[in-house]
């Protein structure tokens, strides 16, 4: 045990002014039992004692733990409620979990995105269950009579050796629940964990395989009525006028008009999107009929003229200026070869680089570029709403519910306070639902109507009203010596509209000589946050170069890189460098290890990289076959350090995902524009990685630490494609620079 | 608008919708039967695979006209208590992340082990490869299918 002053939670005591049943209102599920089964199984207690915002504790013994951040499958759900658990001191069996109401106020960050949710949240998780366990020692201390000190607990249940009295958990719930919040509080060591660190299944496992209403597009309230809308068919245009005669005369229809998503005067945050402000709502009965009703819904469409807002970014205000015009991917390339061309904006210099590379015995000189990717998850955009004069409801799948509030709140003028969001399980989010404006869509759609709305999008406006991956392009350099030593390496990394660059990554910090600068154009396409955003680019990118590098340096790819970790742990170069060379090193190690590297495997295809992004280090080994011409993933290894892992078996899925779902991307993944237009909107014409595409195994592994865990949904991302590259290298003895790689002949 | 008579997991319903309606809004819209879900429209992604007759078929683009005295299963009917052998093989690896496709996958599943109680690797990929998993979970249910063939 380590004794700990409680710095965070604290706000999670503030008493609730409903004591039980603050759980999300969707009238169905609202509990999910932690042992395989169903709720049934556990007997629900007759009275619930609230002990803080995340725990309730009933006289029977059951514990009610609240996952505060949205779940969109990467697993906080299980996760989040076992650091509780853990520190509760209680039986897993007698658990059971609630999505938490939205409540920034006790409950803090209630965010998903950027792989920071345990990494945010584990001493806050941790106190807040170690400080219940505390109150509910100090109850019995009180009602026994005997020091607090004496009194040990075991899997829920309360102790006091030498007089022999023990009691559950649910027998002092009450009185603990009155008893001063500690301000120490004790926490156990890692070592004696045992439910963190040991696999339990996903609290929700039954419900979603028996199909229950879990999603945002399941919600069902009495006299909702079904909205969609028409938007732009491209990027650059707005609305200039509709004619709905035909439209309204169709069966279930109950009223077309167009709106703005933002007031005029609005100041938009980084999260409210800029293209389509304004669109036509068609609102019926039925899903079907408003589909059909915008199908003869006659829309005139124009090009805007540049025009420019201030938006609250994290730096103060900021001018953003949208360009006028009808982009195609044709001209987007040549753009981005004339602003590769021109110098660009120095990020950081180390060294000499301009006389390292006039000095250098052998210059490696290549390109990369990758297109915009769509998000394309699986439940297509939705949201409910229900405005009334008083109260205003919204439900549905957001990463970040937090700007849902203020945004609403700013558009129909209703304060904060009378909004009540809802968070639903999200079918998917890889980003795009940071990105909520169908929330707001929603509500004004609901309150023009007068009734409770569900706005539901096409599987094809979900694509096109994208808020995609940007396109990115980079050129690397690399000034090798007489001996192939690396002597300088310059990065030139841009993009539309924002460049990739991560400047103080590796291998900055591991070469005497170092250049990094960026560029980037403007553009009218919207972008946002993507699974890994930026790294998801550039980290391929680097990775790839490396291995040419390596290769022309005449090393193995993997030592290659070990020597430079280990020039960056003696004498590292420069001083602000985003990584710690001991752990990037271990992950390559671990995985060398683990993949029989070098051993043997001279008849396989096989590549590696490593990545270091959102906090954890991850690395991949790829073997590749080729069957009638085509490349196929036979084996990918994995070696991750993401700290102490919560759930194995949950994290080994989340980075078997992430591996199928970066050599999809990496392999498929296209969206190109016409005019403005994307020219893809659903699975016919984007191209999803499926079964029979997938690797044959993944084997995956984890550096044993006890460092707090950091994040998981991301690293293991982008340095599979990068492995996949090298892997395709080995396999057709062809260097890949563009993705997706399809695109190339590999019989060649 | 017109009257259709649905057998849908051994019961009957009645719907007054238009002919041409998927089965997919008839179940979700107009029976509130949220299971089968909506994911595509064009019969690219799996997720609102249901049986006709046992038969796995895509509810987005299966009319409610043309159902006439089929059988309809959809996940809710799979099973009484949520005991398929699949869905138990499903908890038993654990397969889903965000689980929105996982009642497609698990009833392309069940229906290619209607058919083909023992199939092979290949066998596998090619009756799921309709199925889309955004999260990646593939190696997972071709695990999940194994076992419930084992089983």
């Amino acid at each position: 045990m380590t004794t700990t002053k409680i710095q965070f939670g604290r706000r999670s005591f503030i008493k609730s002014s409903v004591l039980a049943g603050g759980g999300l209102v969707l009238g169905f599920n609202l509990l999910a039992a932690c042992n395989p089964g169903s709720v049934n199984e556990l007997e629900i207690p007759e009275e619930w004692f609230e002990i803080n915002a995340y725990l309730k504790i009933g006289e029977n013994g059951v514990v009610s733990i609240m996952s505060k951040n949205p779940e969109f499958g990467q697993g906080v759900m299980t996760s989040m409620p076992m650091v509780i658990a853990e520190e509760l001191d209680v039986d897993w069996k007698n658990v059971m979990v609630e999505q938490a109401p939205f409540d920034t106020v006790r409950f803090e960050r209630q965010f998903t995105g950027g792989s920071q949710a345990l990494r945010t949240s584990w001493q806050m998780l941790r106190t807040t269950g170690a400080a219940a366990r505390q109150m509910l020692r100090e109850a019995a201390a009180k009602a026994w009579n005997v020091p607090v000190a004496e009194i040990t607990t075991a899997a829920g249940m309360l102790l006091h050796t030498s007089s022999g009295k023990k009691a559950g958990y649910g027998e002092f719930a009450s009185a603990a629940a009155q008893m001063p919040v500690p301000t120490e509080v004790e926490m156990k060591e890692p070592k004696d964990f045992t439910i963190v660190g040991t696999s339990r299944k996903n609290v929700n496992g039954k419900d979603l395989v028996t199909g229950k209403p879990m999603f945002g597009l399941d919600v069902e309230k009495e006299g909702m009525l079904i909205a969609t809308v028409a938007i732009p068919p491209a990027f650059g245009m707005k609305l200039k006028s509709f004619d709905a005669t035909e439209a309204k005369a169709m069966p279930g229809i109950k009223d077309i008009f167009s709106f703005k998503t933002y007031n005029d005067d609005y100041k938009r945050n980084g999260f409210d999107t800029d293209a389509f402000t304004e669109l036509v709502a068609i609102v019926g009965t039925s899903t079907w009929e408003v589909m059909n009703a915008k199908l003869m819904l006659n829309v005139e469409w124009e090009p805007f003229s540049d025009y420019e807002y201030t938006a609250a970014g994290r730096r103060g205000d900021q001018k953003v200026v949208v360009p006028a015009g009808l982009e195609s991917t044709a001209d987007h390339k040549l753009k981005m070869e004339e602003a590769a061309a021109k110098p660009g904006r120095i990020v950081r210099r180390d060294g000499n680089p301009e006389e390292a590379f006039k000095k250098a015995a052998n210059i490696i000189e290549r390109t990369y570029t990758a297109p915009y990717l769509a998000h394309f998850m699986m439940e297509p955009i939705n949201f409910f709403a229900d405005v009334r004069d008083d109260m205003v409801t919204v439900i549905g799948p957001s990463q970040a519910p937090e700007f849902v509030e203020n945004t609403i709140a700013a558009r129909l003028g209703i304060p904060v306070e009378k909004i009540d969001v809802q968070m639903t399980r999200m079918g998917g989010g890889f980003g795009r639902r940071a990105y909520n404006h169908y929330a707001t869509e929603a509500a004004v759609i609901s309150q023009k109507v007068k009734a409770p709305v569900k706005l539901i999008y096409s599987r094809e406006d979900t694509t096109r009203f994208g808020v995609f991956r940007p396109t990115y392009y980079v050129t690397y350099r690399a000034a090798l010596d007489e001996n192939n030593n690396l002597t300088a390496f310059h990065a030139k990394a841009g993009g539309i509209p924002e460049s990739p660059l991560h400047a103080n990554r590796f291998p900055a910090g591991a070469v005497e000589n170092y250049l990094a600068e960026e560029w980037s154009i403007d553009s009218n396409i919207t972008i946002g946050a993507f699974r890994a955003p930026r790294s998801n680019f550039i980290g391929p990118a680097e990775q790839m170069f490396l291995d040419e590098v390596a290769e022309a340096a005449g090393k193995d790819p993997i030592q290659f890189r070990l020597d430079l970790f280990k020039r960056a742990q003696e004498n590292p170069v420069g001083e602000r460098n985003d990584y710690d060379a001991a752990r990037y090193a271990g992950v390559l190690e671990l995985v060398r290890d683990k993949s029989g590297w070098g051993q043997n495997d001279s008849g396989l295809k096989r590549g590696v990289a490593a990545y270091f992004c959102h906090n954890s280090y991850a690395a991949h080994v790829v073997d590749v076959v080729m069957e009638n011409g085509q490349p196929r993933v036979e084996k990918v290894v994995s070696a991750m350090d993401c700290g102490i892992v919560v759930n194995p078996d949950a994290a080994v899925n989340m980075v078997e995902g992430a591996v199928v779902d970066g050599i999809g991307c990496a392999m498929y993944g296209e969206m190109t524009f016409t005019d403005g237009a994307p020219d893809k909107d659903n699975f016919d014409t984007y191209r999803m990685i499926r079964h029979n595409e997938t690797p044959k195994s993944i084997d995956v592994h984890f550096v044993q630490n006890e460092i707090a865990p950091t994040g998981l949904g991301e690293p293991p991302f982008p340095p599979i494609f990068a492995a996949l590259g090298n892997a395709l290298f080995k396999a057709t003895g062809t260097r890949y620079y563009n993705q997706p790689f399809i695109d190339n002949n590999f019989d060649s | 608008m017109a009257i259709f008579k649905l057998k849908i997991n051994g019961k009957q319903y009645q719907v007054d919708v238009d002919p041409s309606t998927p089965v997919l809004w008839v179940l979700r819209d107009h029976l509130k039967m949220m299971g089968t879900k909506y994911g595509c429209g064009v019969a690219q992604c799996g997720a609102c695979t249901i049986h006709l007759d046992g038969e796995a078929v895509r509810s987005c683009i299966t009319f409610v006209d043309s159902v006439g005295d089929q059988e309809i299963t959809t996940i809710e009917g799979l099973s009484e208590n949520g005991d398929h052998p699949v869905q138990e093989a499903w908890l038993e690896h654990d397969v889903a992340q965000c689980g929105y496709c996982q009642p497609g996958q698990i009833m392309s599943a069940a229906a290619l082990l209607n058919s083909n109680p023992h199939p092979g690797d290949e066998e596998i990929e090619t009756a799921m490869s309709g199925n889309i998993c955004r999260c990646g979970t593939y190696t997972r249910i071709k695990q999940a299918i194994k076992t419930a063939a084992n089983s």
